[in-house]
């Protein structure tokens, strides 16, 4: 039983060794050579010592932050209300759909209701506030990367929050916790699983939108994800661009790291 | 358990299916065999009719992939795993790609047509005697602005799009040679500039010209310049008669600072399969007919003299496309940077893309 077991592991050793550990291994390599094929380190101090790639990765960093921060916000009460509702099912597909869309459908989508005559500046005008730039601005690169976000968000944590045994609630209730209190001190901290996955699975591809930073904010947003296909494609420094890959997967790390799932057990007063 | 094996036979037949399915129609398409020719072009950069017209002469089929950058066409190639039997690159990049032998040397024996093109086109710097490219379209980089929303005011220069009036306005064209290109020869100096000042100095003077950057897309500007989403674009000549004919209130001008002159040449790279096709093709589009067409359909200008004769007179007297001798003096031609200018340059238009 054991041997046929550890047969039966051996197609995901090597799945493992061929697509997760050689890629890296492969990147890590690259980011030690140098436009002439040798070994060298100034591909990192290039990095470290660039003022372009440092304020890159830090508007990198603030924008998947941005991005994260307003995916949650908008995802968490959809989800803790979507729990509460009777076809909780079928709501969350409702709201889950838009992903069977391709993204750059969608992205196409919104150029045409951003535009300068498109639906939403027809709206403002009918509003009496007259059309806006409204292409190509910070704000709608946020729009558009929380609205492509969210189902991500709202998955995990509705899961999470779905999974809390009524019984829990009904507990609280019984020893006098209202509604607010309830959710704060049994809810919220039971559904933090889902808020953690929900994170990494929203921040880290945040940090690389470069299809968005270009279709949407015309290349006025640029994200690590930018610098990195343009090393690859276009200055065929494939060294530099692979130090940057690193240091993405460095960040993810840390954020893996900080979100981690600490040991369960309430401390007892 | 039953039902797992169930689903896992499902997906299994219906992956096989699939790709019987798709093997079925490569060969009912004829996209496998020895009687097909892969071009490897820009998007929408040859008249599909004329596709069509070669199939039938020569009993090729053509499959057509594409783009978007002569880099990307680059490494491409050079990575190998591709087929391609002709691709169509501008001259700083043939120049790179003969230097590492990723071209095949033509046999001017078997094309036939060449004096047709204008003497002006052969024989140029980057391809001294045309041993590896034939001349396929040729342009100019150029603002294309919209009269009726730029109301009275007309650009003439790079200077000129400076002005603070135009705040939020210009889509530029997302490549680093054109962009500090534009700040380079603002300040006089050559487009293949290789001396750091000057090309720290041209980032600097280009930062009085980001606020007036609404975006920095490809593509796309023809799209938006169509629908008056912008009133100004820095765009290739192609794309700007694209642009006219679609609105008819847009104008195409070369800046006087002078601008980017380039050639795109049809060249066999490394990876040919097919030679034979490869220059039964080159030999169909050396044709004026054919030449006369492509470009009336492109917009680009085209190097083939006596195609002229199939142009309407209006598209060859245009002095915007068809520069006259004067104007042409004043153009530069890129030539290849090499590895480190190359990454100095994107560099510094990275820099340019986070002012603001």
């Amino acid at each position: 039983m054991v041997k046929q077991r550890k047969l039966l592991s051996i197609p995901y050793y090597l799945w493992i060794l061929l697509f997760v550990v050689f890629p890296v291994l492969l990147l890590l390599f690259q980011s030690f050579r140098g436009l002439d094929g040798g070994f060298t380190l100034t591909n990192i101090q290039t990095y470290f010592t660039s003022r372009v790639y440092l304020t890159m990765t830090m508007q990198s960093f603030l924008y998947a932050f941005l991005i994260t921060v307003l995916t949650l916000a908008i995802s968490y009460p959809a989800a803790y209300f979507l729990t509460r509702t009777d076809n909780k099912q079928l709501w969350l597909l409702v709201l889950i759909m838009p992903t069977w869309m391709n993204i750059l459908l969608k992205t196409y989508a919104f150029i045409g209701i951003l535009s300068q005559t498109g639906v939403a500046n027809q709206m403002l005008e009918f509003m009496g506030i007259g059309a806006q730039p409204l292409l190509f601005t910070r704000i709608s690169f946020l729009i558009v990367a929380t609205y492509i976000e969210i189902p991500f968000m709202l998955l995990p944590v509705f899961n999470a929050i779905d999974e809390i045994d009524d019984s829990m609630v009904y507990a609280s209730r019984d020893l006098g916790a209202n509604e607010w209190k309830t959710f704060l001190t049994v809810i919220f901290p039971m559904s933090l699983s889902g808020v953690r996955s929900g994170i990494q699975a929203v921040f880290i591809p945040s940090l690389s939108l470069f299809m968005l930073t270009r279709l949407i904010a015309g290349n006025r947003v640029i994200t690590l994800g930018t610098a990195i296909e343009q090393h690859f494609l276009v200055t065929q420094n494939w060294g530099m661009g692979s130090t940057m890959g690193i240091v993405l997967i460095i960040i993810m790390f840390g954020v893996m790291f900080l979100t981690r799932k600490r040991k369960k057990g309430v401390p007892v007063k | 358990m039953k039902k797992l094996t169930t689903l896992a036979l499902l997906i299994l037949a219906l992956t096989v299916a699939a790709l019987a399915g798709s093997r079925y129609i490569e060969r009912a398409q004829g996209t496998s065999g020895s009687d097909v020719f892969h071009l490897y072009n820009w998007g929408d950069y040859i008249d599909s009719d004329l596709i069509e017209q070669f199939e039938e002469e020569t009993g090729y089929r053509v499959v057509y992939e594409t783009f978007d950058s002569n880099e990307a066409m680059y490494t491409k190639i050079q990575q190998g795993g591709t087929g391609y039997d002709m691709a169509i690159p501008s001259e700083y990049m043939i120049e790179r790609m003969i230097e590492e032998d990723l071209v095949v040397e033509l046999d001017h024996s078997r094309i036939e047509g060449l004096e047709n093109i204008d003497p002006d086109f052969l024989d140029l710097n980057f391809d001294p005697l045309n041993r590896y490219s034939i001349p396929y379209f040729w342009g100019t980089l150029g603002i294309a602005y919209n009269e009726d929303m730029l109301e009275g005011f007309e650009p003439e220069s790079w200077e000129d799009l400076y002005r603070p009036e135009l705040e939020n306005s210009i889509l530029m064209i997302d490549g680093a040679r054109e962009v500090i290109g534009i700040g380079l020869q603002t300040l006089g100096y050559s487009l293949n500039s290789r001396n750091e000042a000057e090309l720290q100095e041209a980032t600097e003077q280009l930062r009085g010209l980001s606020p007036n950057i609404k975006a920095l897309v490809a593509d796309e500007i023809k799209m938006y310049m169509i629908q008056e989403e912008a009133s100004i674009a820095v765009t290739y000549s192609g794309e700007a008669a694209d642009m006219m004919w679609e609105n008819e209130s847009i104008v195409y001008i070369l800046p006087e600072e002078g601008s980017n002159l380039w050639f795109d040449n049809m060249v066999i790279p490394h990876t040919v399969q097919n030679e034979e096709a490869a220059y039964a093709f080159v030999n169909f589009m050396l044709d004026p007919e054919v030449a006369a067409q492509n470009a009336d359909y492109i917009g680009y200008s085209t190097p083939n003299e006596k195609a002229m004769a199939f142009l309407p007179e209006e598209t060859i007297e245009d002095e915007q496309f068809y520069p006259s001798e004067e104007m042409m003096d004043n153009l530069e031609v890129y030539e290849d940077l090499g590895l480190e200018y190359t990454g100095i340059y994107n560099d510094l238009f990275l820099e340019f893309k986070m002012m603001k």
